[in-house]
């Protein structure tokens, strides 16, 4: 048992955080019987991010007449090809790391992913994509699902939220997933140092294995804090990590540095969930503007995803993770009088890492109005989906986490890009 | 000596107000607050109260708050969350804090975007001035719903679709005829009123129509130049607008096209609409059922179905609805007691209020908060907080836990000198602190758990040296267990 003290409290007020010696987790048993260490990492772009804007249909006038402020000029887009239906498309200027990556065959972009009858509640909306349930968007995540198929006993540290709530996909029936925004503070303070202290958690630790079943309430509390407790330690040896690269100082950024830093620790975790905000672009968008709100947003994703790829790949970690984006919904063709776009429909997902196959899946829409138009719904006002999204988690649980895919999405959803 | 007990009283002052120090519930008791009925009344009735509590700021006897050189709630963010939390440790009208606690969930407006566009003085001022302290009488959104705590439903939601913030954070002040503006015409009817799946995109664009010209002015000159609800009529969409639902009460679905000058009665009009809709009521009765009374079960049908009629019979008052469910027997019914979740304000308010804070600031919450999952000011969107469990991550447990640590130590000498005497054995002093902290009662193995914390280490004497380390000891581990965590 060791005992670490350090300063925890500000304003003059010393409290200590408490640590303990770490024990042989299940994660060093799954390596020592060579068990997959095969991650997802999945990257939520909060708000509805503007899918027009970051995969840039630069050839179709329609896009420059319904976006009279707000379309990227052809000339300053990034080119990376055509896709299968011959659409010209190009990456948001700021995204010139995601290029690279494009071009060394490691990113696929699936174009007009959504669902019939598209939410365009950030709420609902959020809660269809979590539960890949349109119908009823309540319970558990997908992911969750995932989890509570999982062999027990399933360590705690199997799933990892960078953000202080535990997102809807990561919601399970069996399975506590922490949440750790923050390495460094993920601790255990006491009033009292020295042995004090390490009462004061071995007490905690035993008032918290109290769970009544008469009073679910209080032992659901009672069940995070002990998660807590199983996590503590191994998290404090991430929040160590020195990584290969420097990370751009943004929450993204940072909280991908911490997700490579389990990933080099071998904490076990095959999970992980990262977000961003910002997304809700219905003012001011600036798309086109040097240090507008896009391409600010496109900037801060670029950065850090260009940072987490080089780190992984310099810890020859890359053909273990694959990393998957979406968003709740893209955004309306048409911009409205704020130089903004309000909620829309269909729109694009990313999968980055050493075993995807990269490329344009899928086709772009026609911008056309016109209700002859099939790739445009809501009188031509958004984009229709092609690829039901939740035929792309099945390609994930089948061909990347090794799951049943039928089981967790409650149903066959066959015919996903093959990117994996 | 052991505080009296008066369950159904401290019940009601963690409900309709933050919890109570234990000379609080003296004092309340002395006042006849042994009849419950007088308590709630007392408390529905703060009018009568002087609103005075941001006098104290600053004064012995209070907790402190911390400020960089000058204390500016209305510049100032930080401070801005400060004078509010210190409202809610030492306001005389608690229900008045909880109930604007509850519309800043409801009506959740985030201060970083606004200060993205106007900058942080401008945006704090916006967000909480008070009209007496500002030179252009700017009237926060925050003294906004501090002033409609618990009155008009309808005039609440008119106030706050004219709110200055609110016009910047759902971008209403850009809604101009040409290209209408969704965002505040959605979230009004999705979150503020009927709820999602109500309507249809036809109504979102037609809502829209109805708020453009909507905007903002800034008038005034120096000190006192300040933005404000301005119908610019020129921006206005004069034609009518057809809705899914009926707008009027002979069921007409059709706002009439209007001259320019009188399009604001447009807006008027959707919010009768929205106000009258007759899935409002019952939505806002059991986000308040689910507030006052109990979260973690089924609730009550039968009374959340009496509230929602009241909102209707008593023309979308709050205040009656609010005190039926006080006086409810389900209110007093213990089955219901400690069957919330806090929210991460409200424990940490109630800490310092029962552990104590002298020589404690308010400034010192304000990063535990953020750790907690609640930055007040900074909701995570327009929906509000993850209400309940969700709270509750491995992080958000620490965070509470560790500020347990903090105010624990903070209070170690305040504490020892409130024990000596008390504590003649480990099971006193657990019994002690216990007793200080108004917590559900303790399973007869976590006292025994935090019993032997006392004894580890060493044999109990009671020194001064003992009660200092494992009285803050038992304290933070009080704070920290799950019985604490429900109000």
């Amino acid at each position: 048992m060791s005992i670490t003290r350090r300063e925890f409290v500000r304003g003059g007020v010393a409290a200590f955080t408490v640590g303990f010696s770490a024990p042989l987790f299940l994660s060093d048993l799954a390596r020592v019987h060579g068990q997959s260490r095969r991650n997802l990492v999945v990257l939520y772009l909060s708000g509805g991010n503007d899918a027009l804007s970051t995969l840039i249909p630069y050839t179709d006038a329609q896009y420059y007449a319904r976006r009279p402020t707000l379309a990227v000029p052809a000339g300053t887009v990034l080119q990376i090809g055509s896709d299968s239906a011959g659409n010209a498309l190009g990456l948001h200027p700021r995204l010139t790391g995601l290029r690279s990556i494009f071009n060394a065959g490691r990113l696929a972009i699936v174009q007009r992913t959504g669902y019939p009858n598209s939410s365009r509640s950030h709420f609902e909306g959020t809660d269809i994509w979590s539960t890949g349930d349109p119908s009823s968007p309540q319970g558990t995540g997908w992911l969750g699902r995932y989890l509570d198929r999982l062999p027990s006993p399933v360590d705690p540290l199997t799933a990892w939220s960078t953000v202080r709530e535990i997102p809807r996909t990561l919601l399970s029936r069996t399975v506590g997933v922490p949440s750790i925004p923050n390495a460094q503070q993920y601790a255990f303070a006491s009033p009292n140092g020295g042995a004090d202290a390490q009462y004061a958690r071995a007490t905690a630790a035993r008032i918290s294995s109290h769970l009544p079943v008469d009073q679910p309430h209080l032992s659901f509390v009672n069940a995070t804090a002990q998660a807590a407790f199983a996590t503590l330690d191994r998290v404090g040896e991430v929040a160590a990590y020195r990584p290969s690269v420097a990370y751009p100082n943004n929450g993204l950024a940072l909280a991908l540095r911490t997700v490579a830093g389990a990933m080099v620790n071998g904490v076990g975790t095959r999970v992980y969930w990262v977000q961003t905000g910002g997304f809700d672009t219905h003012a001011g968008q600036g798309t086109n503007v040097a240090n507008g709100t896009y391409p600010t947003l496109m900037g801060t994703v670029d950065g850090a995803l260009s940072a987490f790829y080089t780190d992984l790949s310099n810890q020859r970690l890359l053909n273990d993770t694959l990393l998957l984006q979406f968003s709740e919904f893209s955004r309306r063709i048409d911009e409205n009088g704020s130089q903004g776009t309000d909620h829309g429909a269909a729109g694009i997902m990313l999968a980055m890492g050493g075993g995807v196959r990269g490329g344009l899946y899928g086709s772009a829409p026609n911008l056309r109005m016109g209700a002859d138009n099939p790739t445009l719904e809501n009188t031509s006002r958004d984009v229709r989906f092609e690829t039901d999204f939740r035929s792309v988690y099945a390609t994930v649980i089948e061909n990347w986490l090794g799951g049943d895919a039928a089981a967790v999405l409650g149903s066959r959803f066959p015919g996903g890009p093959a990117f994996l | 000596m052991a505080r009296q007990r008066e369950e159904d009283l401290e019940h009601l002052l963690r409900r309709a107000g933050f919890g109570a120090t234990d000379a609080e519930v003296s004092a309340y008791a002395r006042l006849g607050f042994l009849s419950f009925p007088t308590a709630a009344a007392h408390l529905t009735n703060y009018g009568v109260q002087p609103d005075d509590v941001d006098d104290h700021i600053g004064r012995a006897g209070y907790a402190g708050v911390t400020a960089q050189a000058a204390f500016l709630p209305a510049s100032n963010i930080n401070d801005a969350r400060q004078r509010w939390l210190f409202r809610m440790v030492h306001t005389r009208r608690p229900l008045q804090e909880k109930m604007t606690l509850f519309w800043h969930n409801h009506f959740a407006t985030a201060y970083s975007k606004i200060a993205g566009a106007v900058g942080a003085p401008e945006a704090a001022r916006m967000l909480a001035a008070k009209p007496s302290e500002d030179p252009g009488r700017v009237k926060g959104q925050l003294e906004l719903l501090r002033e409609h705590a618990l009155g008009n439903f309808r005039d609440l939601l008119i106030a706050v679709a004219q709110d200055p913030a609110m016009l910047y954070w759902l971008d209403g002040r850009t809604n101009v005829r040409a290209r209408p503006q969704e965002n505040f015409a959605r979230e009004l009817m999705e979150l503020f009123t009927m709820g999602v799946d109500t309507f249809a995109e036809a109504d979102v664009y037609a809502g829209a129509r109805v708020f453009t010209g909507w905007n903002l002015a800034r008038p005034g000159a120096g000190p006192a130049q300040h933005y404000e609800f301005s119908y610019n009529a020129a921006q206005h969409d004069t034609a009518a607008k057809e809705f899914t639902f009926p707008i009027y009460r002979d069921g007409g679905r059709v706002i009439p096209a209007r001259a320019p000058a009188a399009g604001i009665e447009d807006g008027r009009d959707l919010i009768n609409a929205v106000v009258r809709h007759p899935l409002t009521g019952p939505r806002l009765a059991l986000k308040l059922y689910q507030y006052f009374i109990n979260e973690v079960d089924a609730p009550d049908t039968a009374l959340v179905n009496e509230i929602a009629g009241i909102y209707y019979a008593r023309n979308y008052e709050i205040e009656p609805m609010v005190r039926r469910l006080l006086l409810s027997p389900q209110f007093r019914d213990s089955s219901n007691h400690y069957k919330r979740y806090s929210w991460p304000v409200e424990y940490v308010v109630r800490a310092v209020k029962e552990v104590g804070w002298t020589g404690f600031s308010v400034g010192d919450t304000l990063t535990p908060l953020v750790n907690m999952g609640q930055q007040l000011l900074e909701p995570p969107d327009v929906n509000g907080w993850e209400l309940g469990r969700g709270w509750f991550s491995t992080g958000g447990m620490l965070a509470r836990m560790n500020f347990g640590a903090q105010l624990a130590t903070n209070q170690k000498f305040n504490l020892r000198d409130a024990f000596r005497g008390q504590a003649l054995t480990p099971e006193e002093l657990v019994s002690a602190a216990l007793d200080r902290l108004t917590s559900q009662e303790y399973s007869a193995g976590s006292r025994a758990a935090l019993a032997d914390y006392v004894l580890a280490g060493a044999p109990w004497t009671g020194s001064d040296a003992q009660l200092s380390t494992k009285g803050s000891g038992v304290v933070h581990l009080i704070l920290g267990s799950a019985e604490y965590q429900l109000v």
